[in-house]
């Protein structure tokens, strides 16, 4: 396997940016609607039907409502999912079905510059998602600021990371239909176990070493953190471990790209 | 000037060897073919040109510029129309044109014109706006080869330009090859149709199982190789082939169907239609097709 060499990327990178952003804006309006109205959504049913039920918990020694408490959990998730999705199902269905890839391979650019270009554009959905689904929710009075502004930042970090994670499955699925066997075993246990819907520490704590490795865990402890303005010096930590999986997820998911394309 | 120097190009896929020492040039302003049976090697030949599949071993120079230095300008200056569709089907016909441009860092402004310039040139202007599910496959085609002159290059390279296409499409793009042909573009194109190759190509090698056969013009190589003309006997009885053995000429045997080459005229299709018997038997003069299965074979391939 070929590690992806810096001389490799250039700004060519960008087109390929480019021609998914083209492609998304002539559905902007539908691909705008499920980050806006899903909050309202997941409020509506938490926030009114589940919260009467759990009432305020406490959260780094601080008593928080359910809603407010879930509410960053929702915006990490989409940051997740967005990334997730783009360069699992949709990057599959350009390389396999669409041969996006074959016809870019015949200009000037190289597959590194592909694979790259895919996954800031899927990190770039999930930084659209977040900023659109954090607006809503400020609007109902569930963040704080300055802090929720991090969220952007934020969901780059994690749009990237999550992206590499996909484009790792998108390299090693044989077919699309084997994506259900990432999502069973990694997507779905962090959308359950990752501090989103309950604190971590109700968990035993092998559990909660283990939740310690996910990576929407520590996502999930800077979106809260920095949208609630719950400030705490073992965010650097959850930053720090963010900043590391994606700078071995990112290479990696170019390299084992360019390992199933060239042949 | 040589456009295109291949030397002793190589690759395998584990045991198999797809392109065993190729080596052949394009010239400047020629059309040059890349005959073969499927599995060939014609393709993983073409996509090592572009960098596309890592080249085993041998030497890759376009336009003087070798490959491993500076693939970027190369591909900067090929055009390339791959045989699977690879159109963007997210995207108009119009923005498949002007997107592809982006990728070669044309100008907005230039890539909109050189856009109009192919719709034109391609009779594709009314479908401009239409997405590239409802195209034909001879649209498909047309946008497709349209889409490998975006950045006006000095190389067209056509892999099975008109495989599955209907009579009136590859008609049309045949003309249109001819016409880019003659405004001195070079073309490399491969295609196991011989009739395709018989109208387009000046110079042509004929490869199987990664290897060439024979190089050089096709009717001097369908002179040299099969002969002047071809005589076919449907149905030969005894007294055919007892005729024809008598005659000492060159004759393959397919069963059910005898195929007699001739060197000159029309003397021994006379006599044996004037002595031994007329139907069933045709004379045509020996073409592309004949040198190809008299050197790659009868038998089914894959």
């Amino acid at each position: 396997m070929n590690w992806p060499r810096p001389s490799q990327i250039s700004y060519r990178t960008l087109r390929v940016w480019q021609r998914n952003f083209s492609v998304y804006r002539r559905t902007w309006k539908i691909s705008f609607l499920p980050p806006l109205l899903e909050p309202l959504l997941y409020i509506l049913a938490f926030g009114v039907g589940l919260a009467v039920m759990v009432g305020e918990l406490q959260y780094a020694g601080r008593p928080l409502s359910y809603t407010v408490f879930i509410a960053p959990a929702l915006v990490s998730v989409a940051i997740m999912y967005n990334a997730f999705f783009e360069t699992t199902y949709n990057s599959f269905v350009r390389m396999y079905w669409q041969k996006t890839y074959d016809a870019l391979l015949a200009t000037p650019l190289n597959l590194e510059e592909i694979i790259l270009g895919e996954m800031l554009w899927a990190a770039t959905k999930s930084v659209i998602a977040a900023t659109l689904m954090g607006s809503v929710i400020s609007l109902c009075g569930l963040f704080e600021y300055p802090g929720a502004l991090l969220l952007i930042p934020i969901a780059a970090l994690g749009g990237l990371l999550f992206a590499a994670f996909g484009m790792i499955c998108t390299a090693l699925v044989p077919g699309i239909e084997m994506f259900n066997l990432p999502i069973f075993l990694g997507v779905t246990p962090m959308f359950l176990f990752s501090g989103t819907f309950f604190p971590l520490e109700n968990l035993p704590g092998w559990a909660q070493s283990l939740a310690q490795l996910l990576p929407l865990t520590h996502l999930v402890a800077l979106v809260r953190g920095s949208a609630l303005e719950f400030w705490s010096g073992s965010l650097w930590l959850s930053l720090l471990y963010l900043l590391a999986v994606t700078a071995i997820l990112l290479p990696l998911a170019i390299a084992l790209m360019v390992r199933r394309i060239v042949r | 000037m040589n456009i295109l120097q291949v030397e002793a190009l190589r690759k395998s896929y584990g045991e198999l060897q797809a392109v065993k020492g190729i080596s052949f040039a394009v010239r400047k302003g020629e059309c040059f073919g890349l005959l073969g049976p499927n599995g060939a090697g014609k393709t993983t030949t073409i996509r090592m040109l572009y960098g596309y599949t890592p080249r085993d071993a041998g030497r890759l120079e376009l336009f003087g510029l070798d490959i491993d230095r500076d693939i970027r300008e190369i591909k900067r200056r090929i055009g390339i129309c791959q045989q699977e569709d690879s159109l963007d089907p997210d995207l108009t016909v119009h923005d498949n044109l002007v997107g592809y441009a982006r990728y070669f860092s044309i100008p907005r402004q230039q890539a909109e014109r050189r856009a109009g310039e192919l719709l034109d040139f391609f009779a594709l202007k009314s479908r401009a706006a239409d997405r590239i599910s409802v195209l034909s496959g001879g649209l498909k085609r047309r946008l497709m080869l349209a889409r490998a002159l975006v950045n006006d290059p000095d190389l067209l390279i056509l892999d099975e330009p008109t495989t599955g296409l209907d009579p009136q499409s590859r008609q049309l793009l045949w003309e249109k090859l001819s016409a880019l042909k003659g405004r001195g573009l070079s073309i490399l194109l491969t295609t196991h149709y011989m009739e395709e190759a018989e109208r387009l190509c000046d110079r042509l090698v004929i490869v199987d199982h990664g290897e060439i056969l024979v190089e050089g013009k096709p009717t001097l190589l369908v002179r040299e190789r099969v002969g002047h003309s071809v005589l076919e006997v449907a149905d030969p009885d005894q007294a055919v082939r007892d005729f024809l053995a008598r005659e000492q000429c060159r004759v393959e045997d397919l069963g059910n169907r005898l195929l007699v080459y001739l060197d000159d005229g029309d003397q021994l299709f006379l006599k044996l239609t004037r002595e031994v018997r007329t139907e069933g038997c045709t004379l045509r003069p020996a073409g592309l097709e004949d040198l190809f299965l008299k050197l790659t074979g009868r038998e089914l391939r894959e």
